[in-house]
């Protein structure tokens, strides 16, 4: 008890000395004016909130101790998986068709991070490669379609599987020679990467248009428009249809369509999780010398999963474009990495559910917030270490297959 | 010495790491068949042997052969891929996978034959199939990296110091699943520091003594060398 109280006072001491000179004096006309109580509140506020987290530690620790049974949120996601799956999949078929034109866009946002989260997930979660430079494939995918439309006609169609062979190719040229780097170096080696990809598209002006950006079309189905009117030798799709116009088709319709990607990128990480390359990059994140002891090529391996996700964000990159309309690099900003690794670590490494939880509630609280968007950046901050306390392995954690009780005993 | 047809060779090799160089004109054989023993103290270069077999660090100078293929400079899972296989120190299994994810790892492809066998030798890892791997004992969590080593069916397994931090008792037993795993056709090449049941299982051992080969002879032999008793086994 007295060495946590001990451990607060410090604390209070420490804040009280940061924020006297941060929030106890501001500059009125030529004179300093100090404002006593400001700072004072605030170190309060700290020796609390370091009590409050030393008693929550400590509870923690000694239910450590303990033998732990498994949280009853954990054991009923557990028996109920089939039926929450099969929820969640309706659910989110029907979501569209209700919530407006403003939630659609927001949902649609959602999806992506979802499929970007899904990609990282490979590389970080299964992995264990740390890439802080993600967003540069996403980037990658954008322009294929932006770049490719503005000066190819390229098409929407034709773009996704273009923008996911050149993500995936950027990915495995920058991953080929760092892959001998391990952790932290392979961190800092792909930060610099997704930096340079930005400033290449904001400098570059004549190709790439700079911070002006591109604007881009909106995909087509079957060679028809979603517009109120086609464009010439096209058809619409409510006059193809006989329906009455509205804008919402072509946001459902990128919904369902983005929907559908996730389910196969679901789909396939599940398949890859249980084949040997799967196991093999979930083997490599633990121990890189028993694996090449067992004959396991370490460089293949880990350019599978890195070119695997390069190429997923590749995907994300060009339905964000299409959503958009428009493209330019400030989405492409260091900060839409950290996002997504924050969708990652957030949603349990190496977790799917999680990491889809993880996308939807980084995307939609935002915007539930709107209105303290001030404090955005502080409760997403709290949000976190709140959560990382919580539940240090994210909200999920990671599943292991288990195996059926008659096949083990 | 050894008159049966050898299938490692390693001749006249010299290891280091970075600049500190740790072995030295290291010569010995292993013969099909056998159970070969090298002891040696703390730091004398054994698990840096060992590992250089598989290019982990390279070896400087020198040659090694196996199964009559030079296998000195292919890259690291070649090697694996061979028939060489290593059970490493401090066991490094997969904490985080399942005891059964641990073995499938240990072959290219799940050889339904070859996982009973080592349930049989090691009945344990059938019983705990789907537990983490991390949660097993230390001596089950040998039994898994000998386990998973033998799922792609050596033909020489190499085992550094398998005795480390286990309790007499579980020594016993894994030193009894080698002896079943060399009826079986395997060829061992044991590396240890507990020189006593080392030299009681071997065919024959090498001494290891800073870097340089110092004394070769039969398991008897060299339990029955005084020079060795002071030295490994504690006197008397
Ligand atoms: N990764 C390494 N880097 C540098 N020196 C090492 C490394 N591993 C081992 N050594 C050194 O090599 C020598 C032999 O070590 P090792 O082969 O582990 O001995 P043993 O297995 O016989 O106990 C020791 O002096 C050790 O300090
Ligand atoms: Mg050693």
């Amino acid at each position: 008890m007295p060495r946590k109280l001990w451990d607060a006072v410090l604390a209070g001491v420490v804040a009280l000395l940061l924020f006297v000179p941060l929030t106890g004096v501001s500059l009125s006309g030529y004179t300093l004016e100090g404002h006593w109580q400001r700072p004072l509140w605030l170190a309060v506020g700290v020796v609390l909130g370091r009590l409050l987290l030393g008693w929550f530690l400590e509870r923690r620790q000694r239910m450590v101790g303990t033998t732990r049974r498994p949280g009853w949120i954990t054991a009923w996601i557990d028996d109920h998986r089939p039926y929450i799956v099969i929820a969640a999949v309706i659910g989110a078929l029907l979501v569209p068709w209700w919530i407006g034109k403003y939630w659609l866009n927001v949902a649609i946002l959602a999806l992506i991070y979802v499929l970007l989260g899904l990609g990282l997930n490979v590389v970080v979660g299964l992995a264990g490669l740390l890439d802080l430079g993600f967003v540069a494939f996403y980037a990658v995918g954008a322009y294929t379609y932006a770049l490719g439309h503005h000066y190819f006609a390229l098409s929407f169609w034709a773009a996704v599987p273009l923008g996911a062979m050149l993500a995936a190719g950027f990915g495995v040229v920058l991953a080929f020679p760092v892959l001998r780097m391990h952790g932290d170096y392979l961190a800092i080696v792909t930060l610099g990467f997704g930096e340079i990809i930005r400033l290449i598209l904001n400098n570059w002006l004549e190709v790439t248009g700079g911070p002006n950006g591109l604007r881009v079309p909106f995909p087509s189905l079957f060679g028809m428009d979603f517009g109120r009117r086609a464009s010439p030798g096209h058809v619409t799709l409510h006059e193809f249809l006989n329906i009455p116009y509205s804008n919402e088709y072509r946001d459902i319709f990128l919904y369902l369509l983005l929907f559908l990607v996730v389910c196969g990128m679901v789909f396939l990480v599940r398949r890859l999780r249980r084949m040997p390359l799967g196991r093999n990059w979930e083997a490599l994140r633990e121990d890189e010398i028993a694996c090449r002891s067992l004959g396991i090529q370490p460089v293949t391996v880990k350019l599978s999963a890195f070119g695997l996700g390069a190429m997923t964000a590749g995907v994300g990159g060009v339905f964000f474009a299409a959503s958009q309309g428009f493209v330019n690099p400030t989405s492409f900003t260091f900060l839409e990495s950290a996002h997504i690794l924050a969708i990652v670590v957030l949603g349990g490494m190496g977790s799917t559910g999680g990491v889809i939880v993880a996308a939807v509630v980084l995307t939609v609280l935002p915007e539930v917030l709107r209105d303290f968007a001030e404090y955005r950046g502080l409760l997403f901050g709290c949000a976190m270490v709140l959560m990382m306390m919580w539940r240090p392995r994210g909200l999920m954690g990671i599943r292991r297959a288990r195996f059926h009780r008659s096949e083990v005993g | 010495m050894n008159q049966r047809e050898p299938i490692l060779k390693v001749r006249g090799v010299d290891v280091a790491h970075g600049h500190t160089p740790v072995l030295h004109d290291v010569t010995l054989e292993v013969g099909l068949g056998e159970i070969v023993t090298l002891i040696g103290a703390n730091g004398a270069g054994k698990s840096t042997l060992l590992m250089s077999l598989f290019g982990l660090p390279r070896v400087a100078r020198g040659q090694v052969v196996f199964a009559g293929q030079e296998i000195t400079a292919l890259p690291t899972h070649r090697i694996a891929r061979l028939g060489l296989a290593l059970v490493p120190e401090g066991r490094r299994i997969f904490p985080a996978m399942t005891v059964r994810e641990n073995l499938v790892m240990g072959g290219e492809s799940v050889n339904e034959m070859v996982l009973e066998r080592i349930h049989g030798l090691f009945p344990v890892l059938h019983d705990r199939a789907g537990q983490r791997a991390g949660t097993l004992s230390g001596g089950e969590q040998q039994m898994l990296a000998i386990g998973r080593a033998l799922m792609g069916r050596p033909r020489l397994l190499l085992l550094d110091e398998p005795s480390l931090g286990l309790a007499p008792l579980m020594i016993r037993r894994i030193f009894q699943a080698l002896r079943e795993i060399v009826v079986e056709g395997t060829t061992l090449f044991l590396v240890e520091q507990n020189a006593n049941q080392a030299l009681r299982l071997a065919d024959r051992g090498y001494v290891l003594v800073n870097g340089c080969i110092r004394m070769e002879g039969s398991g008897a032999e060299l339990l029955d060398n005084p020079e060795i008793r002071r030295a490994y086994l504690g006197g008397h």
